[in-house]
């Protein structure tokens, strides 16, 4: 079995096998392999390619975008996606608008730690997808699954362009496969992750396990329900959730990040405008709860949604 | 990367040798150049034909042109605002220049971006964004990449103002450099303004070198209304730089003999600092030099002169004559991997 983390640490191991441009620069992901392990052995087996960095975000970032525009493939690794906001100014106006301004590309990723775990609170808990998604020139992906952590990393190495690779905090030890891929779906396609007639929920990494298990309840009543992985939140693939919708004409969208103008409220306003009239009932969107998220376990179970929470929605979708 | 004009021959790094007086002479040439095409812009900007803001580096051409003259192919160079004669002596073409300021679809930037934020990082030259301190990391990050490719002695030096050395940016890059022991030079104007703010305003330390100490870099104070001085110091760091003494950290003085930018008269300066030192034009100082000197006679440098204008007019003619950029023609796609760009519909690649 290969856990989710794991198969990031794979990822990374087989991109600086196989490519010499590939290099990692982050907090503490030397010798002592990062703070989530997510590099473990990686600095005694590619010496010199796997860097300490400062605690300087910002610099981080911006040397990355200069070793891409001199021909390397950074990965950095930011400690949790909390910090990327110390360099937040390079991702956004220095690596985002390099190639439209000048023509050189810029092949980046960002590995952003995200997502809330029991206990972690305000600044290690954070969602930022939304954010960078509003940038023209950034790539933004949300693996859900084990296969998927490992492909679409690998494939954010590969891209010419820079990607914020959004892997879930919540998913590292607890979701395992049988074994890697051999073959993935392209970066910009969704999955359906369970086939279902009656309504459709769209979402994306930790909140595709809470829908699975809503959908599990709801198909005790009888109920079919269709979950779609976006896989990708930038490019977003429009016409998979519009096709799901031509099928169920009821849709709602989960996050687990905040609801003001984020990745749930693209989604509906997508249905919404080219697909008004699939719909048989309002769509319907669910967030985490507009507040920072909260330390306590009690208090952060209920902040973010859940197999319960979602099920309730989906239960009153079904009855409009 | 080398221009069209008959300037662009890459001169080293000056020393007090035999051929010094060739580089001051060359570096005189190239300042004068800079401040001729700098007040053509402005000239043009207070005509209505300029969009967007004129920002000029009358007064600091000493220290721009010092830094680019000592840079050399392979290297790395991320200029700022007021960095018109160090451009031209790194060897970015002046078309470049009034391509860029003009707005002209065939400039380097394709009139998705203007005036300043101009550069061919393929040949080494950044193009800057507008966030102080920011391009420090990154030519950071293209040295790391030379050490990672094998890339030996090449530099890549930054030039900042006073106002620049307040942010966060400018703290993390310069002990980032320091860090990875990289030939970065990093080359603080302190023109004693950021746009209206004076440095008291900036920073209390007694003067902006001692900053070196604590990054553990090494500092070089100079005189930046003096040339010599300049060509010295700078080329000197440079050198050093070069030879794998780690990152340079050099503060040059001078004051700033314009606006902020062209739409400001800069009334906030007091005019008894234009009376002292600081406010010497280094230009006309550098003239004066090659004069006492006799490192040319007065028919030589007017032919410079002459020259240097013909040169802008050519340009800017040549500049005028070019195509706006057209938005039917624009592809309007943010990613080098054009599958997978949002929006309605993408055009095929743009052929300027």
């Amino acid at each position: 079995m290969i856990t989710y983390l794991e198969a990031i640490r794979e990822a990374q191991s087989e991109a600086l096998e196989k490519d010499p441009r590939v290099y990692i620069y982050g907090q503490d992901i030397g010798n002592f392999g990062g703070a989530f392990k997510a590099t473990k052995n990686l600095a005694h087996r590619f010496p010199g390619r796997v860097l300490d960095s400062p605690i300087s975000e910002d610099a981080m970032m911006g040397s990355a975008i200069g070793a891409a525009m001199q021909g390397m493939r950074p990965i950095v690794e930011m400690q949790f996606a909390d910090f990327s906001t110390v360099g937040f100014n390079q991702i956004v106006n220095q690596a985002a608008t390099l190639f439209w301004r000048s023509g050189v590309s810029c092949p980046i990723t960002v590995r952003l730690p995200s997502g809330g775990t029991p206990g972690s609170g305000p600044f290690h808990s954070q969602s930022l997808e939304a954010l960078y998604a509003h940038y023209p020139g950034l790539i933004l992906l949300t693996p859900a699954t084990v296969e998927d952590a490992y492909s679409m990393l690998l494939e954010a190495v590969a891209i010419d362009d820079p990607v914020i690779f959004c892997e879930h905090k919540y998913l590292y030890y607890h979701l395992k496969a049988e074994s890697l891929p051999k073959e993935a779906l392209p970066v910009g396609k969704a999955r359906i992750s369970r086939a279902g007639r009656d309504a459709t929920v769209v979402t994306y990494s930790a909140m595709v396990h809470e829908a699975l298990a809503a959908a599990d309840e709801l198909a005790a009543e009888g109920w079919e329900i269709e979950v779609i992985d976006l896989r990708s939140i930038k490019p977003l693939d429009t016409d998979t959730v519009l096709a799901s919708v031509a099928r169920t004409g009821r849709v709602l969208a989960v996050g687990e990040a905040w609801p003001w103008g984020g990745v749930t409220a693209e989604v509906l306003a997508r249905v919404s405008t080219e697909g008004f009239n699939l719909l048989d009932a309002p769509p319907m969107r669910l967030n985490s709860k507009d507040t920072p998220v909260p330390f306590h376990p009690n208090l952060w179970g209920t902040h973010r949604p859940t197999a319960r929470t979602i099920s309730l929605a989906l239960r009153e979708l079904l009855r409009a | 990367m080398k221009g069209m004009l008959p300037l662009s021959e890459a001169p080293h790094a000056a020393g007090r040798t035999s051929d010094f007086s060739e580089t001051y002479r060359r570096a005189y040439r190239w300042m004068l150049l800079a401040r001729v095409a700098e007040e053509k812009i402005a000239s043009l900007y207070r005509g209505g034909k300029i969009t967007g803001g004129v920002f000029v580096g009358r007064g600091q051409e000493a220290i721009s042109v010092a830094t680019g003259i000592a840079l050399r192919d392979g290297d790395i160079f991320a200029p700022l605002i007021r960095d018109q004669a160090g451009r031209l002596a790194f060897g970015e073409s002046l078309l470049d220049f009034t391509l860029t300021y003009l707005g002209a679809r065939s400039g380097p930037m394709r009139g998705r971006d203007g005036n300043v934020h101009r550069g061919r990082p393929r040949e080494g030259l950044l193009p800057m964004i507008s966030h102080l301190g920011a391009m420090g990391s990154v030519v950071n990050g293209m040295l790391l990449a030379h050490r990672f490719q094998g890339k030996k002695h090449t530099v890549g030096a930054v030039s900042l103002g006073d106002g620049a050395t307040s942010t966060g940016a400018f703290h993390e890059f310069i002990n980032q450099a320091a860090v990875e022991n990289l030939p970065l030079v990093l080359v603080i104007t302190n023109n004693q303004f950021a746009y209206s703010t004076p440095t008291s305003r900036q920073f209390v330390c007694a003067d902006l070198v001692d900053k070196a100490i604590g990054y553990g870099v090494r500092g070089h104070s100079v005189d930046g209304t003096d040339l010599a001085a300049c060509l010295e110091t700078i080329g000197g760091a440079v050198q050093t730089a070069r030879e794998g003494g780690g990152p340079q950290f050099v503060v040059a003085t001078s004051l700033r003999l314009s606006g902020h930018g062209e739409h400001d008269d800069s009334h906030y300066i007091p005019p008894q600092l234009r009376e002292t030192h600081l406010g010497r034009d280094c230009l006309s100082v550098a003239e004066e030099h090659i004069r006492s000197q006799k490192w040319a006679d007065a028919t030589t440098i007017e032919a410079w002169h002459r020259d240097s204008h013909t040169q802008v007019e050519e340009a800017v003619a040549h500049s005028l004559r070019e195509a706006a950029p057209d938005p039917a023609r624009e592809d309007w796609c943010a990613l080098s991997s054009r599958h997978l760009q949002e929006g309605p519909e993408i055009h095929p690649p743009l052929k300027y």
